[in-house]
């Protein structure tokens, strides 16, 4: 279902790890389910079983940011990831970098996730660990991130972010534009597999 | 005049729409784990799906390989799902048990559904493999899946293009893995992020088409969404009379087309070299595929990395993997060995495995698991003698299915076990909550299995 969104404001959990991958995010035995929520248990279950993990410190209660670092949300293409985290209640990502299918799989469910460079990341890691009750905006309209001291400029697939400010389906809209698809269809080469046949 | 990926990008642009194009899907894969939320999403907004003629699904992430019952109610659940959606939309579906049935990256190909300059889309982020063929086929979330399903197209942006050029005479001890292994390690985990790469080079074109997709598959590992290879005379005569492969005058038309593919004018925007010349076999000593020494190394210590990140990361997945810097690889005793998964579950890949098994035993020490990538490969590997050679050597003989490659079926491990493994991903938990994972090419999967710590075959 199309999501609307402007901004967001809330508190951070800073995860201070690069490359954390879909499998960290949700492991795979959580993600044999039907729906596309009920997956808060599944969301870092390995860390989390472990112990002393900072999702889990009582003063990140209700954080709804992720600070995180390089390459976040790498590997398999499991949509979960992004479900679990939104399910426990995470609004946005902030990181340096992200895996391709995770930043697409995030900002279709409006999962706000943006990147900024890794010394700004880092400092917003650093006043998170440092004041729990710090809190930070992130701005898709304005395409920045905000807090008091600091002020970043994001960039956002131009597209994703047209769909979030004004809440549209993205299928609808590709089905508007459906008499090209249809006259691409016309001129497909003959040879081209069917299945079934 | 331009490169492979432009070619094969252009020729599917539908619209363009500020940076984004349109692109049409000319083959769109499906498994059970990615797919029941995209149904749902279409029933909710009523809409139908656009082209079940383009569309194959397979069982593979939750099926068991020692039987065709299903006892886990969850994957059941997920496969029963599959079936039904399936059936409401006229979708074909290999099923459990069907003599085409396998992981889906491996099946696709098996039956010629992979075809040079097409475009293919799937919810699995492997899906790179298919780039063998000089298709444009990557991974997609279940958003996308939805969206395929809906308008059999995707908005994306045009990716920049890598060269990955492979220099010198390959070693006969260098497999496609080691090249994988070796590239992903020169340019880190994340190096080729937005990027679509092409792989090319005398090592290259020497491969066999299953090395190839050994290689694209693990392109993804390199944080780039996909990874061709240019068609030539072995893309043509691995498709020639596949099921779906086209016939006669049709094929000689298909086969004028394919032959325009290839690069002819080389505007990458990034050319990358690594020099296989000097290649020994690899493996991964941490816990992403980047994180990989040659076999003869020894375990790198993370505090002297430059960059602080990796020198943290490096850190942690010592701590997780249970080694100590300076430990040689080969001193690492292993507890089971996995060959299968659609990087290395091919006829091929078992071929390599059985060749150093024959004759010799799996340590006792070991549990040893040789799962098919597919109920074909299954099938052609008994008939050339391969499961007696496993099963005499000692290692289980197993039905086709993703296995041990992800904590998902009932093919765990169990606690912190150390597993050679010839899949593609060696994450914290992938293969069983504390597994330690290391990825390595099936000849040494086979050699650490009847060593019982790491070992290359010329060793035994
Ligand atoms: S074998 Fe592994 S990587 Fe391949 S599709 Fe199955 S789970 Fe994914």
């Amino acid at each position: 279902m199309p999501v609307q969104l402007t901004a967001h404001t809330g508190r951070v959990v800073p995860l201070r790890r690069s490359d954390v991958d879909t499998d960290q995010i949700i492991p795979a035995e959580f993600c044999k389910e039907l729906t596309k929520t009920g997956y808060a248990k599944g969301l870092f279950a390995h860390w989390r079983a472990r112990g002393g993990f900072v999702l889990d410190d009582p003063a990140r209660a209700g954080a709804s940011i992720l600070v995180a670092g390089r390459n976040f949300g790498t590997g398999s293409s499991r949509e979960h990831a992004v479900w679990a985290l939104r399910d426990w209640g995470f609004a946005a990502v902030v990181a340096v970098d992200y895996g391709d299918i995770f930043l697409r799989n995030a900002l279709k469910n409006g999962l706000l996730a943006v990147a900024l460079d890794e010394g700004s990341v880092a400092e917003l890691a650093d006043r998170a660990e440092a004041d729990p009750a710090f809190e930070l905006t992130v701005d898709l309209e304005g395409r920045e991130v905000r807090a008091p001291g600091f002020r970043r400029s994001f960039r956002i697939d131009d597209r994703a972010r047209w769909l979030l400010l004004n809440g549209l389906d993205d299928i609808a809209v590709t089905l508007g534009r459906d008499d090209r698809i249809r006259a691409y269809e016309q001129a497909r080469p003959d040879w081209l597999p069917v299945v079934g046949r | 005049m331009t490169t492979l990926v432009d070619k094969v990008w252009d020729s599917h642009v539908v619209d363009h729409r500020d940076e984004d194009d349109l692109l049409y899907v000319d083959l769109h894969l499906m498994h059970e784990a990615t797919s029941p939320q995209a149904f749902d999403g279409l029933r909710l907004a009523g809409r139908a799906v656009r082209r079940p003629d383009l569309t194959l699904a397979v069982e593979d992430h939750n099926v068991p390989t020692t039987s065709l019952l299903v006892t886990d109610p969850r994957g059941r659940a997920q496969l029963e799902r599959l079936r039904a959606n399936c059936a409401a939309h006229g979708i074909e579906l290999l099923r459990l048990g069907d003599a085409r049935q396998g992981i889906v990256h491996v099946v696709a190909p098996e039956l010629g559904l992979v075809q040079p300059g097409m475009s293919v889309v799937c919810g699995d982020s492997h899906t790179s493999t298919l780039g063998a063929f000089g298709a444009l086929a990557f991974g997609t979330g279940t958003s996308d899946v939805e969206h395929v399903l809906a308008t059999q197209t995707i908005a994306l942006r045009r990716p920049r293009t890598m060269a990955v050029e492979f220099t010198g005479e390959r070693p006969p001890d260098v497999t496609a893995k080691d090249l994988a292994l070796a590239f992903i390690t020169a340019i880190g985990a994340n190096g080729a992020h937005g990027h679509v790469l092409e792989y090319r080079g005398d090592a290259v074109t020497g491969l066999s088409m299953e090395g190839r997709m050994t290689l694209c598959n693990m392109t993804i590992e390199a944080g780039a969404r996909a990874g061709l290879v240019a068609p030539d005379e072995t893309t043509f005569a691995y498709l020639a009379g596949r099921p779906h492969a086209p016939r006669g005058e049709v094929w000689e038309r298909a086969l004028a087309r394919w032959r325009t593919l290839p690069t002819d004018s080389p505007t990458f925007d990034r050319t990358v070299t690594v020099d296989v010349a000097g290649l020994t076999p690899f493996v991964t000593w941490g816990t992403n595929p980047g994180q990989s020494v040659p076999l003869d190394g020894r375990v790198p210590d993370p505090t002297a990395f430059a960059d602080p990140s990796a020198r943290a990361a490096g850190t942690r997945a010592l701590a997780y993997m249970g080694l100590e810097p300076g430990v040689r690889m080969r001193e690492l005793d292993i507890d089971t060995v996995f060959v299968g998964s659609c990087t290395n579950g091919r006829l091929e890949d078992l071929r390599a495995a059985a060749d150093v098994l024959r004759g010799r035993t799996v340590a006792s020490s070991v549990r040893m698991l040789v799962v098919p990538g597919s109920s074909d490969v299954r099938q052609r590997a008994e008939a050339e003698g391969l499961d007696e050679v496993f099963v005499r050597a000692g290692a289980q003989w197993r039905l086709s299915g993703c296995s041990m490659c992800l904590g998902m079926n009932p093919d765990r491990l169990h606690g912190s076990e150390r597993v050679a493994s010839t899949s593609n991903r060696n994450y914290e938990g992938r293969q069983g909550d504390r597994a330690r994972t290391h990825l390595v090419s099936p000849a040494v999967a086979a050699a650490t299995a009847v060593a019982g710590r790491l070992a290359a075959p010329s060793e035994l």
